[in-house]
């Protein structure tokens, strides 16, 4: 009984700290989705995040600030690089009107190469960085002692992945702006005769969820306290499908997050025991569910009508 | 016979070559977005080059020298091409019948591993025609079924292929990856045994010494004529009209009565095959076994060479020799600057392409448009 507990706990306290670049990335893929523009280009950000990330903590902690607060540095490099990233995005589908899918592939493959190239030239290795601190748990008094309390309310990106969460939520339900990113994603051209300028709203829906995968990536990097080269290994398309299984919510999404989530803590947990099982069949779990659960709730889950379409005119 | 027959194919002959000759200068005029992409990367390249404080010049001159400098260089790119022809051909295929095959990799990986399986486990006396043949044609039923199950996931679910055939990548990595090690590979090793003799694809340098040490073997040769049954069947046969029909719009097709969800998981397992055998150029043609982590990202870069082949079965051949330069000039100047930057000048190139491609487009119709309206006296003045 208490084994069982025990390894609920801790399956718990791990699905939480997967949850995190899931819950940034798919809230920025809701951004972009919603706006009518496909970005694929998730992975990528998580990777330019992650590595931004790296490169601003560490140069901080050789010049002296603290491990906190160059973590946070980290943070908002990671925030930087993610809207140049999606900029790019932005540049090219929504300025050049260029097939999105293939752009969002263009800047994967642009991701891989420019983080390897940078790995090697500062770090002078093909496969990770140096370590940095990282940003420390926050040691609140009465609440550190139980172990979810702990992940949720006092590691400070956890607590911030969900209060995006909820910031996303209300911004789709509540605010003017939310509601004419909607407008815009489903139909452009109606949109454009009420006055909405639909390709600025674009441009700002594809940097936001630049901005917001890539911190996805800072999380990554300063969760393992290093950048390893292809550390996204996934996630960013993983984070789109549970876009799609969550019917293009924020909310859904967050749920379908955490679903995948606890596939991969499964997983993870599952390797440390002694079952009978091989480790890469365990490996393949998380992007079956993904598989499974894309396969499951399509047709009950409907795109915003004008994604992958270009604003027709000039 | 008639001399009006013999007089009236004069004219109708004329007009084919003229016509031959117009389709040749546009073909050539629509590889100008790819050229125009591939120099401009290259200028950003240059400058990233710059950057680092290395001499942009140096490393130009070095990689064009590894790249035309001599027969083992060539052989060199023309190896690294042979895979790229076919994960590029690979997704042309799918891309005719309106997916995007982002799988490639995954289904080359188990096609190399299917290949490496069967070759072993052939018999030490199959002869050396039969074996390569069989090897092959494992590497493409695997293949064929890791392409056919996303489009089948489309066909009867809808579900859309990008993210299924990125999971089905990982899932076939782990997959080899757990027959490797637990099953096949060598002691302290990540790879199989090495394949019998006979199942292997004979290398250039055997009829042409000139290749001495270039790993280029008799797939480039399969490759090719692999483009060229694409093509027919794709656009000379019933079955490849209703897949193109389908990919440019399957609810059209499907009211003139094509088959739409069998011609989708026919594509898919037609780009799967394909995919799966370009595997045999590093495994049957090269090392002679399965290795994990072989594939190279090579089938994330087919999807690079369709589109800069304009997703055409005979463009990839070219786009594939550009991007084969460019991997084997990586090497050669990974010296000067890390190789990744071939990465990223590739990259580039895709999307640049993209953004130049319509626009050159756009203009060249309407250069066209007027001339072709006065044309015969055009051509004869």
């Amino acid at each position: 009984m208490g084994e069982a507990f025990a390894f609920l706990s801790l399956l718990l306290v791990s699905t939480l700290r997967i949850t995190v670049p899931y819950l940034f990335a798919a809230l920025g893929g809701w951004c972009s989705e919603r706006s009518g523009v496909v970005n694929i280009a998730l992975e990528g950000n998580l990777l330019n995040g992650a590595l931004a990330a790296v490169l601003a903590a560490s140069w901080a902690e050789a010049h002296g600030v603290p491990g906190a607060l160059a973590g946070w540095m980290g943070v908002g490099a990671a925030v930087v690089a993610g809207i140049a990233t999606g900029a790019l995005h932005a540049l090219i589908t929504v300025r050049f009107r260029a097939d999105q899918i293939v752009s969002g592939l263009g800047i994967n493959l642009l991701a891989v190469g420019l983080t390897e190239f940078v790995l090697k030239v500062v770090y002078g290795s093909s496969a990770n960085s140096s370590r940095i601190a990282g940003i420390p748990v926050w040691e609140i008094p009465g609440l550190a002692d139980w172990g979810v309390t702990r992940v949720l309310l006092c590691t400070p990106l956890v607590l911030l992945a969900w209060c995006t969460v909820i910031l996303v939520d209300r911004l789709a339900r509540r605010s003017v702006f939310g509601l004419r990113l909607h407008a815009v994603g489903e139909h452009p051209e109606a949109a454009q005769s009420l006055g909405i300028d639909v390709v600025r709203l674009r441009w700002i829906g594809v940097m936001l969820s630049g901005a917001m995968a890539a911190l996805g990536g800072a999380w990554l990097a300063l969760d393992q306290h290093q950048f390893t080269a292809g550390m996204s290994s996934g996630r960013g398309f993983i984070a789109l499908a549970a876009l799609i299984f969550g019917k293009w919510t924020p909310r859904g999404a967050a749920l379908a997050c955490l679903l995948f989530a606890a596939a991969e803590a499964l997983q993870i947990q599952l390797q440390g025991s002694r079952l009978p099982i091989p480790g890469q069949w365990l490996q393949m779990l998380p992007y079956l569910v993904t598989m499974i659960a894309l396969a499951g709730v399509i047709g009950r889950s409907r795109p915003p009508a004008a994604l992958g379409r270009p604003l027709e005119g000039d | 016979m008639n001399p009006s027959a013999s007089h009236d194919s004069m004219p109708s002959q004329l007009d084919r070559l003229r016509s031959l000759g117009r389709r040749s200068l546009l073909a050539l005029r629509a590889t100008l977005p790819a050229i125009l992409a591939l120099v401009l990367a290259l200028c950003l390249g240059g400058i990233l080059v710059a950057l680092l404080g290395r001499n942009p010049w140096t490393v130009f001159v070095r990689l064009a020298d590894s790249i035309f400098g001599n027969a083992f260089g060539m052989g060199q790119v023309l190896f690294k091409a042979t895979t790229l022809i076919g994960t590029g051909l690979s997704v042309a295929v799918a891309f005719r019948a309106g997916f995007f095959n982002i799988g490639a990799e995954g289904q080359m990986y188990l096609g190399g591993l299917a290949a490496g399986v069967v070759a072993l486990l052939l018999p030490e006396t199959t002869p050396g025609l039969i074996a390569p043949v069989v090897a092959l044609s494992a590497a493409a039923l695997a293949g064929a079924l890791w392409g056919a199950i996303p489009g089948a996931l489309k066909a009867w679910l809808g579900v859309h292929e990008v993210i299924n055939t990125i999971m089905m990548n990982f899932i076939a990595f782990a997959l080899g990856s757990w027959l490797l090690v637990e099953h096949l590979a060598l002691f302290e090793t990540l790879h199989t045994a090495e394949i019998p003799a006979a199942a292997r694809l004979a290398r250039f340098e055997t009829f042409l010494p000139a290749f001495r040490g270039a790993p280029v073997n008799l797939m480039l040769l399969l490759q090719i004529v692999f483009c060229a049954a694409s093509w027919l069947l794709l656009w000379r046969t019933r079955w490849g009209f209703e897949v193109r029909a389908v990919g440019q719009s399957a609810q059209a097709a499907r009211v003139v009565g094509i088959p739409v969800r069998r011609r989708m998981v026919q594509a898919m397992a037609l780009s799967g095959a394909i995919a799966g055998i370009s595997a045999c150029n590093f495994v049957l043609g090269y090392k002679h076994y399965f290795e994990e982590g072989f594939t190279a990202e090579a089938g994330f870069k087919g999807i690079a060479v369709s589109l800069l082949g304009a997703n055409h079965p005979f463009g990839v051949i070219p786009a594939a020799l550009m991007f084969g330069g460019l991997d084997r000039g990586g090497f050669a100047i990974n010296a000067l600057v890390p190789k990744e930057i071939v990465d990223i000048m590739q990259a580039l190139v895709i999307l640049l392409v993209i953004v130049l491609a319509p626009r050159l487009a756009g203009r060249m119709r309407r250069e066209q448009s007027a001339p072709d309206r006065q044309g015969p006296q055009g051509e004869e003045g």
